[in-house]
């Protein structure tokens, strides 16, 4: 059993009983909640004639529905508007704050509470969403609810849950160039598997977790998840912390000085013991592309499909499985296959270093003919940051589109979603079967700036090749 | 559609009577049972008839859920790793509201395996060679029904038997009718209240230096 990890403190500090059946009462200490998983919550709330416990630790945001090409009221589609309505009303009758469409926080949930400072080490934060995992880059204990879990944090502040191991996932060397957050996780659920993290916290450690910025750190927690681990961290540390100063919801003067004294003590010992651990070399890992059904689907742009005979017999059955449904053939290569839409965003890849990373491959060039690329802000925050620096013009001349912020084609609950069998080139989380909105629709995964390379060349391509050139022409 | 409707699970459940359902196949997840458009609405209630609505149109009346002799079944006999993908309790909402109240299986996607546990639907689980004689013994007798039975585990009628297994806590949990957590939640108000003032964010970080 784990011990001295922050995953143990945090628990210890949140664990308010034993409940019959194994499991732990657990204090919950930010609740977020959106238009999707919280509307059957609330009505159960009503029939049991309960309140809401804490409005003042619930935060809602509107990001799943939302229609990104416009977004004024009404929405066009009508059940995307009774959802929204039906947020509103809940939030004004329990006193919830809800940062709408036009409030300067709107966006994707797992985007905002972070920007605003919302996020903060040692918390527990739940959210009726599968990645919330994400927050855990702040050294905090998040994970994704389901929606009577919703309706119990709702009540109560608290949830049933039972106590989950932890492995250490330790990155050594260095991101080359060219290699983002994204391939680091698509790399690591690759190796382990998407059912490898079941039962686990993942806390991603070492040198190579250490370089990464917050925004990154965020990339690598969200997908956490997609390696099956309900949660994933990185310990804070002085890049945490100067993140969270002066925003919004952070603690201030005398109160930040004790909080950063506090959130300090929460890294795990130097003696923690951890359940399990894995080691990663940074130094191998190659821009990665998702080719299949599941996220640990990928391969690394320069190799081929991995034929039948090479995978493990486990593993054979899904991949004959994804060859059928993505027509494509064991043994080919990933590079050069055409794709038709690009799609740069989601709470995976929406944030301003994401569309930074984008940006520096669009610049100056054009979408190649016939593909459709879009890029779609994570919140209204990271739109009005990027337009500041003008990479709305960019992205534009460079032949994509600019949309308002929300989950767009990440899931097929808005307009923004695939036809027949096109592929996608996407910055998003999941390339499950129907995924983006069509039943015969294909996905790859990779990072945004690998989108971009997909959209200007029309087909998957190297992104590290054309940053080389770059740096050539820049010396010319 | 079923032509009757049998009470949502309540109190203490000791066992689950009725038609079985056998839905073969590994890593159905909850895309499928469920269709990510269907999530685009405000109350569970209508789930129940658009359960596997994509596999059901694609097999056009084929699919077990649209079997005649299927519509009353109230336990479905499945494979290995059943509810993987999305948290989305719209599925275990979706299999209930179309009358299922116990599932049997080789093994359960972890989220979904407490979603079913939050609306008081056992999840029960048999080894590979018991469920295939299971449903190979149900599709061969299709109007036979059974009993559950969560305290004896096992799964009978007078011609078949087949023992299962529910996990300790999940047992006592769903036989004492303390599967419906908010009520227990809520019961503890006072370590709530105590946990909160202990928690430093809550609390302005006093005493940290
Ligand atoms: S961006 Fe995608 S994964 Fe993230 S919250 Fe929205 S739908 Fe879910």
């Amino acid at each position: 059993m784990s011990s001295g990890t922050l995953y143990d403190k945090v628990w210890e500090l949140h664990r308010v009983a034993e409940l019959p059946g194994g499991s732990t009462q657990l204090f919950v200490g930010l609740h977020l909640i959106h238009e999707v998983t919280s509307p059957q919550a609330f009505t159960a709330l009503k029939e049991k004639g309960l309140k809401v416990r804490c409005p003042e630790r619930t935060i809602a945001t509107v990001d799943h529905i939302v229609p990104t090409a416009s977004q004024d009221r009404p929405f066009s589609d009508p059940l995307a508007e009774e959802m929204l309505c039906t947020l509103e009303k809940n939030c004004a009758t329990y006193g919830i704050t809800l940062y709408g469409i036009g409030s300067g926080k709107q966006g994707i949930v797992h985007v905002i509470a972070p920007e605003l400072g919302l996020t903060q080490p040692g918390m527990t934060v739940a959210c009726g969403d599968s990645h919330t995992s994400t927050h855990g880059a702040f050294g905090a204990i998040a994970f994704g609810i389901g929606t009577s879990q919703v309706r119990d944090v709702l009540a109560s502040q608290s949830l049933a849950m039972k106590k989950l191991k932890v492995r250490r996932i330790w990155v050594g060397g260095e991101l080359k160039p060219g290699v983002y957050a994204k391939d680091l996780i698509l790399h690591i659920i690759q190796k382990l598997g998407v059912k490898g993290g079941v039962g686990y916290a993942y806390e991603f450690a070492g040198p190579t977790i250490e370089a990464l910025s917050m925004e990154e750190r965020m990339t690598l927690c969200n997908m956490a998840i997609e390696g099956g681990a309900r949660c994933g961290y990185v310990n804070p540390d002085s890049k945490t912390f100067d993140y969270l100063k002066g925003l919004p919801n952070s603690p201030k003067d005398k109160a930040w000085e004790r909080g950063v004294a506090w959130w300090e003590t929460l890294c795990s010992n130097k003696t923690a013991i951890f359940d399990d651990e894995v080691n990663f070399d940074a130094n191998e890992i190659a821009p990665t592309v998702t080719w299949g059904i599941t996220p640990g689907q990928g391969v690394g742009i320069n190799d081929n499909l991995p034929t039948l005979e090479s995978l493990d017999s486990r593993e054979r059955d899904i991949a004959k499985e994804a060859y059928r449904y993505m027509e494509l053939q064991p043994g080919m290569p990933i590079e050069g296959l055409e794709v038709n839409v690009c799609f740069i965003g989601s709470c995976t890849n929406g944030r301003l270093s994401d569309l930074q990373a984008a940006a520096k491959i669009a610049k100056g060039k054009h979408v190649a003919k016939g593909i459709k690329a879009f890029v779609v802000p994570g919140s209204e925050q990271v739109a009005k940051a990027a337009k500041q620096e003008g990479l709305d013009i960019l992205f534009q001349k460079a032949g994509f589109e600019w949309r308002e912020p929300g989950c767009s084609m990440c899931l097929a609950m808005n307009p923004d979603r695939l036809e027949g069998n096109q592929i996608s080139a996407s910055s998003s989380n999941r390339n499950f079967k129907g995924r983006q909105g069509s039943s015969s629709g294909r996905t790859l995964l990779m990072s945004p700036a690998m989108v971009a390379a997909a959209a200007i060349e029309g087909k998957v391509t190297d992104v590290r090749k054309m940053l080389a050139q770059q740096s050539k022409d820049s010396k010319k | 559609m079923r032509k009757e409707t049998i009470p949502f699970p309540k109190g203490e459940i000791k066992a689950v009577f009725g038609h079985c359902l056998v839905l073969r196949g590994d890593d159905i997840d909850t895309d499928r049972i469920i269709p990510a458009r269907f999530l685009k609405c405000v109350s569970f209630d209508k789930l129940g008839s658009n359960v596997f609505a994509d596999d059901r149109k694609e097999m056009r009346g084929k699919h077990p859920f649209d079997h005649d002799l299927n519509r009353q079944a109230s336990i479905l006999v499945v494979n290995e790793n059943f509810g993987c993908g999305s948290s989305r309790e719209h599925a275990p909402q979706a299999l209930m509201r179309w009358g299922i109240r116990a599932l049997i299986g080789e093994s359960f996607a972890e989220i979904f395996y407490g979603n079913c546990l939050a609306l008081g639907i056992p999840c029960a689980t048999a080894s590979k060679e018991k469920i295939s004689k299971l449903q190979t013994h149900i599709t061969e007798n299709p109007r036979n029904t059974f009993e559950l039975n969560l305290m004896s585990q096992e799964l009978f009628n007078k011609n078949h038997k087949c023992s299962i297994e529910i996990q300790a806590g999940t047992l006592e949990m769903l036989t004492t009718g303390r599967w419906d957590a908010t009520s227990q939640l809520i019961a503890r108000n006072d370590c709530l209240k105590e946990i909160a003032s202990k928690l430093p964010y809550l609390n302005n970080f006093k005493g940290h230096q």
